[in-house]
């Protein structure tokens, strides 16, 4: 009885914190980000969220956004997917009908982005992802034609493995190639496809094309099959918690060759799991902090200041996002989900810190250079840039 | 043939370690009849300790082993006081979702601590020695030596001491034991805390293996080993050993001659195939059941 009663208690308070929260303002605009704060890749989700703390800060401090007569702040809420996709769903449901927020941004992770992408398309409300690579993250999943409310900020993996392929034969003159990836996940698995089929139509041979799954951790077994196979050079489109382990089994079974990797790797906790084992390797990213624009440079320098790193691709490209969804609110001139969505697919092109991104007609995916960096001391540096 | 040796090599590394971990969950269930669901993560527990040991208190490798197996004993010690003792003579159901709830709680609360992966510094020099196409890394040799070392002392422990008689003895029978003036609580703790300790080794010998962890690590290895503990013959020792060795062969085998998407689905089969024509397992003898 008395246990009965404490739970009931219990239960009654709980329901009132949940309740006390839902208080709306008109004055604002409420932003959802949805990142990948905990799980397998939470610098990803660090990233991006304090670019977009960072984002919010610059307009609120400017007195917010005007739209019409009114200014408006903006309110972020930031909802952590765990590195799960059941959870970026439920979380982009929770933004969408408890949070009602005029549009999302995030989830980074190809993988978690296609459960919110699906979510935010049939409630038509705006999704903007900096991060996701796959080109299925905007296509609809049953029609395969474009989605009307998903838009991206990054270019997407057939433009990313082509340009590494013809890296490894044209500027490496690397013509014999084994790729390692995870085939449990999105991006990794497209963008190995890509690449084997682009480095094959241009004259490269790929000699072993191994598999592993997600949270593996010893990758002896294919390593060992792929010194068998004697290759130039080993790609490994894999997130950059992952890579460490593979370049250092590599090492560790007499492997010598270089390895090249694509955006994933583009995090400094590489270098920091990775310490030497990684110098004198290259990868493809979005934008090269060392060789950039004035725009870019004082985003890199007040990003800088305010967190003391300098920002990562993740960083640059949801700082994009939100600028893209600023330029969308304020030619919609009003705090409405479809007038941002009509708004945003209006926006032709758009000079961010990561370069400049064009929008074809209906379709959420820009048009945009990458680079290629080479990890130097431990240092990501500018190699190479390559253009659409 | 070199190529058959390399794989048997990371065979054996592999094998050693879910080996090591297998014998945590045989111990548990040898003595109380239930699954120890959290020892995957007491596993992972281990490997953190082993971070924080080199990290902050820059102890080399044999104080860390040390420190690491004894913090992750006392720790599977303080939990069988806590959380299974008092369920003891609840169903069995109800001290699993106990352990499946500690498990959860630790990775959890090691998650809450910083959800990074962490890089485990070398803790011992590692030299690779190349015969013609054939790597052997000094790392490998000491994670096989030391593995099977240790599962010789356990060995050692169950067969020949009083101990380990009086562990065998409540296995087989928990009501007659403490007649004979044996304090059960004593020996489950001192089961726990070897059966635990071993798993703060593996999970040791894994961080300087595979020098990147998380917080989710001890979850596919913790299913594996629980794997390798039922095909050995849950319950027996000797079993776990030969399970672990098992699974790490038939993983690596099958990665090296199938291409390695099939790895897991081969594999499991194979095990499946195994189980339906021993169900006790290898070495696992049939109990009937005591009315």
């Amino acid at each position: 009885m008395k246990k009965s009663s404490i739970l009931i208690i219990l239960l009654v308070i709980l329901s009132l914190g949940i309740c006390g929260c839902s208080k709306d303002d008109s004055s604002q605009i409420k932003i959802g980000v949805i990142a990948e704060l905990t799980g397998d890749v939470p610098a990803v989700g660090a990233s991006c969220k304090n670019a977009a703390e960072m984002a919010v800060q610059e307009v609120n401090d400017s007195g917010g956004i005007q739209l019409g007569d009114k200014k408006y702040k903006i309110k972020l809420i930031i909802e952590d997917n765990a590195g799960k996709a059941d959870q970026s769903a439920s979380s982009a449901q929770k933004l969408i009908t408890q949070q009602k927020v005029t549009a999302i941004v995030g989830p980074n992770v190809s993988r978690y982005t296609l459960p919110a992408a699906e979510i935010a398309e049939s409630a038509k409300v705006v999704l903007i992802t900096p991060w996701s690579t796959a080109p299925k993250a905007t296509l609809d999943s049953k029609t395969g034609a474009s989605k009307k409310y998903v838009f991206r900020a990054c270019f997407i993996d057939p433009f990313q493995g082509g340009v590494l392929a013809k890296f490894a034969l044209d500027n490496l003159k690397l013509k014999k190639a084994a790729v390692l990836y995870d085939v449990a996940s999105e991006y990794n698995k497209g963008i190995a496809e890509i690449f084997k089929e682009v480095y094959e139509k241009n004259g490269g041979k790929i000699v072993a094309f191994e598999t592993y799954t997600t949270n593996d951790k010893d990758f002896s077994s294919q390593l060992t099959k792929i010194k068998q196979a004697a290759p130039d050079v080993i790609f490994l489109p894999n997130y950059y918690s992952e890579v460490p382990l593979q370049i250092q089994q590599a090492k560790r079974l007499g492997i010598t060759v270089p390895f090249i990797g694509s955006d994933s790797w583009g995090s400094e906790e590489l270098v920091k799991l990775c310490g030497k084992d990684c110098n004198d390797y290259y990868f493809s990213t979005h934008y090269a902090a060392d060789a950039s624009t004035d725009a870019t440079k004082k985003f890199i320098a007040s990003y800088k200041t305010k967190y003391g790193t300098t920002p990562d691709d993740v960083a640059a490209l949801t700082y994009d996002s939100f600028g893209l969804l600023w330029q969308a609110l304020k030619t919609a001139g009003k705090n409405d989900r479809q007038a941002v969505r009509d708004a945003l697919a209006k926006i032709p092109q758009y000079e961010g810190v990561t370069g400049n991104m064009q929008f074809k007609e209906g379709s959420g995916d820009p048009v945009k250079s990458a680079v290629i960096l080479k990890i130097k001391d431990g240092k990501f540096t500018w190699f190479a840039n390559a253009k659409p | 043939m070199t190529y058959i040796f390399q794989q048997s090599l990371n065979a054996l590394q592999l094998g050693s370690i879910y080996a090591l971990i297998a014998l945590g969950y045989t111990m548990v269930y040898g003595i109380l009849t239930m699954i120890n669901f959290a020892h995957g993560d007491l596993f992972m527990v281990g490997a953190f300790f082993c971070f924080l040991l080199a990290v902050y208190f820059h102890l080399s490798f044999v104080p860390v082993l040390l420190l690491s197996m004894l913090g992750v004993a006392c720790l599977g010690v303080i939990i069988e006081r806590l959380a299974y003792k008092p369920l003891r003579n609840a169903p069995r159901v109800s001290a699993i979702i106990t352990a499946l709830g500690v498990g959860l709680f630790l990775e959890n609360f090691t998650l809450a601590l910083s959800p990074y992966p962490k890089h485990i510094p070398p803790l011992l020099e590692n030299t690779t020695w190349t015969f013609g196409t054939l790597s052997i890394s000094s790392l490998q040799i000491i994670i096989i030596v030391l593995s099977l070392v240790l599962m010789l002392i356990l060995d050692f422990i169950v067969q020949r001491t009083k101990a380990g008689m009086a562990m065998r003895a409540i296995s087989w029978d928990k009501t007659i034991v403490p007649l004979m003036g044996v304090s059960v609580d004593k020996i489950i703790s001192l089961t726990f805390a070897i059966g635990t300790g071993l798993g703060g080794a593996a999970g040791v010998m894994y961080g300087l293996a595979y020098p990147v962890i998380d917080p989710y690590m001890g979850i596919m290895v913790g299913w594996k080993a629980f794997i390798c503990a039922v095909i050995g013959g849950i319950g027996n020792v000797r079993g776990a050993m030969i399970g672990g060795f098992i699974l790490g062969a038939v993983e690596i085998m099958v990665g090296a001659f199938f291409p390695s998407t099939y790895r897991d689905f081969v594999a499991f089969t194979l095990l499946l195939i195994l189980l339906i024509v021993r169900p006790y397992g290898i070495l696992g003898k049939p109990q009937p059941q005591k009315v």
